[in-house]
């Protein structure tokens, strides 16, 4: 298919602020703003710009402790996400759930799910409810290749096919669970795409690093979906530029590995692209510098908040906004 | 007013909410076909049909994480673990996912979500299908934790529990099931957080869960005839918690004693007296009892199971000898 300009400008423009907006955290995190911990999805913007761009409002992203790609360009306003990343009374979530928990209901990211597995099944049970009420929703499902070997994963596929849910499991296969090659803790060569048979699923790879073949990719399963055909298993080939998480240097990895890997950034193949395809340099340029003023914005914005009000440690457990477990 | 077990009680609860609310779906293992392995979801099929009746695979992680997601779709689900001991299975998404979202989200998702379950013992069914675990739901925060003991009860507290904007774990006693009761014609629907005192009494007070319930009451019976007056709580849910029932019966009593068929550490009574130690400590008139399943898995045979849970006979022994 041929994907139009605008298109292409518009998935460039997500994968800047993606990897502004993290890069701007890391930075937050040295100079001791940002407490706890991150994961980082640098390196890996092109999986999550190329399903944002694929899904329609409505559709359900959700997505683990790296998670801040997803939940930015599905919508998500930067300077809320800063304001919860930096603990702040402007933060999405009140800063009640930190870096690992980004949610924006209202834009239809999910959640992020921080214990390994764990959202798949959930996922799937956001698909079946579309399913029950036939509305033509999909849910998409993002998690790393250290998954695959967690229970969660096999009973959500299974569920998932044998009731032909509109569900789109994507694993971001940045080769390394942790801080351990995937090889070394898998008996096939691809953790997600050779299990799909299991579950009587094609197993799709695709080049998670080239946001052209993602959104194809992610257009053709959401589309199966919404026909009613059921899930896909997408494994999305790709690469952290930096560790598992902030206390990660990623030391294992060898440097001639992450030499060939930073070549095929998504964000630099992708400039090299457009260019090819024309597209003026000047626009490209201007893209960054839009970008970098949005976080920059928010990050200004962010640091001029106050802590979050106190009083909302105690709300919020129940549905009544209080936490009260006796009368 | 019918005469309806404890198992025809679940079904009727989960018809009546089904019936008003086509956002109401049951999954679980065997519950559509097979009406349930303890029979407690039989005709909902055949009612309801297959899209709101749905069997699973052996699956809980799948179960649970279904329904919570289904929760934040618009539904108003209900899955069902066969035995509460499998929620060990799928405790991460109980606790970690179901409990915790609504706060970590502030407020942002809501789930209302029902998790029936099969619990305790007396079934000789050993130490992995036996367990009561109650407490463990308890200690979580974000979660509501009902056991009710009687048909009436399980219709109408699973009715509001269906209904309540919030997760709750809902324990059936499966000691209980073939148990009969007297249920009021028409809609039933109860309140969650209230607790019942079903037997008047000035001496003691005697606050218990679930199976314990009966026991209780016919403790208290034998516990009249030797002059003891015996007050028995009901407590039907452990969270939302009504200590104010609990404090206005000690007030009156200046005695408890707890029967709990959780293993002694950190069972619910613990918290209980807790609550009654800080808060009426100058009204009581001895030590605060429990009477608990000792610290022990679950043993099957008849006379080593009978003898680890709470007995009408140890309830009665019990009292006498601390407070006769």
């Amino acid at each position: 298919m041929e994907i139009d300009t605008p298109t292409r400008l518009s998935l460039y423009r997500e994968m800047v602020r993606a990897r502004y907006f993290e890069q701007r955290a890391y930075d937050l995190f040295i100079e001791g703003l940002l407490k706890g911990t991150t994961h980082l999805g640098l390196g890996q913007e092109a999986v999550a710009a190329g399903f944002a761009a694929a899904m329609r409002e409505g559709d359900m992203t959700y997505c683990t402790y790296r998670g801040h790609n997803h939940t930015l360009l599905r919508g998500a306003p930067m300077d809320a996400l800063m304001g919860e990343l930096l603990g702040r009374a402007n933060g999405i979530c009140g800063g009640k759930g930190g870096s690992m928990h980004l949610t924006d209901v209202t834009k239809g990211a999910m959640g992020s799910y921080a214990i390994v597995g764990a959202h798949l099944p959930i996922a799937a049970g956001a698909a079946w409810a579309a399913q029950v009420r036939g509305t033509d929703q999909a849910s998409v499902c993002f998690f790393g290749d250290g998954t695959t070997n967690i229970g969660a994963f096999h009973e959500a596929l299974n569920i998932a096919a044998v009731w032909s849910l509109p569900v789109v499991f994507v694993c971001e296969n940045n080769l390394y669970m942790e801080y351990t090659p995937i090889g070394d803790v898998i008996a096939v060569e691809h953790p997600a795409a050779d299990r799909a048979p299991a579950y009587g699923l094609e197993g799709i790879i695709v080049d998670g690093n080239d946001v052209d073949a993602v959104y194809e990719t992610a257009l053709r399963a959401l589309a199966r979906a919404r026909r009613g055909e059921g899930p896909s298993l997408i494994e999305a080939k790709t690469y952290r530029h930096g560790g598992h998480s902030r206390a990660d240097p990623a030391k294992y990895r060898p440097s001639a590995e992450v030499e060939e890997w930073m070549k095929r950034d998504p964000i630099v193949l992708y400039r090299d692209r457009l260019l090819a395809l024309a597209v003026e340099v000047g626009d490209l340029d201007q893209i960054e510098a839009e970008a970098l003023a949005e976080v920059d914005h928010a990050t200004e914005l962010t640091k001029a908040t106050p802590p979050p009000d106190v009083a909302g440690l105690m709300t919020e457990v129940w549905a009544d906004g209080g936490s009260a477990w006796r009368n | 007013m019918a005469e309806l077990t404890y198992r025809d009680a679940v079904a009727r609860g989960l018809a009546q909410e089904m019936e008003r609310d086509e956002r109401v779906v049951l999954i679980g293992e065997d519950v559509a076909k097979a009406g349930g392995v303890f029979k407690t979801t039989a005709g909902l099929l055949e009612r309801f049909g297959p899209t709101r009746v749905r069997d699973t695979p052996i699956s809980e992680e799948a179960i649970t994480g279904m329904i919570m997601g289904a929760a934040m779709n618009g539904l108003r689900p209900v899955g069902e673990l066969m035995f509460s001991d499998f929620l060990a299975t799928c405790w991460d998404i109980v606790t970690n996912q179901i409990a915790k979202t609504r706060y970590m989200t502030n407020g942002q998702v809501e789930l209302p979500l029902v998790i029936r379950t099969a619990n305790g013992g007396g079934a000789r069914f050993g130490g992995q299908h036996s367990q009561s675990l109650e407490n463990w739901a308890m200690a979580v925060p974000g979660l509501k934790v009902v056991a009710p003991s009687s048909p009436a009860d399980v219709v109408g507290l699973l009715a509001a529990a269906i209904r309540d904007p919030d997760p709750v774990v809902f324990f059936e006693h499966k000691m209980l099931f073939p148990i009969k009761g007297e249920v009021p014609d028409g809609e039933l629907v109860d309140e969650l957080g209230t607790a019942r005192v079903l037997r008047e009494g000035n001496d003691v007070t005697l606050v218990a869960l679930a199976r314990m319930v009966p026991m209780a009451l016919e403790a208290a019976e034998a516990l009249a005839a030797a002059g003891i007056s015996v007050e028995v709580i009901d407590l039907r849910s452990l969270v939302p918690l009504d200590t104010r029932t609990l404090l206005g019966s000690v007030t009156k009593t200046s005695r408890l004693f707890t029967v709990e068929e959780n293993p002694r550490l950190i069972g619910w009574g613990a918290e209980i007296s807790s609550i009654v130690a800080e808060e009426l400590f100058w009204d009581l008139d001895g030590p605060i009892v429990r009477i608990t399943t000792p610290h022990i898995p679950l043993p099957a045979a008849d006379e080593l199971e009978d003898l680890a849970i709470p007995s009408v006979q140890r309830i009665v022994e019990t009292v006498r000898r601390s407070a006769g």
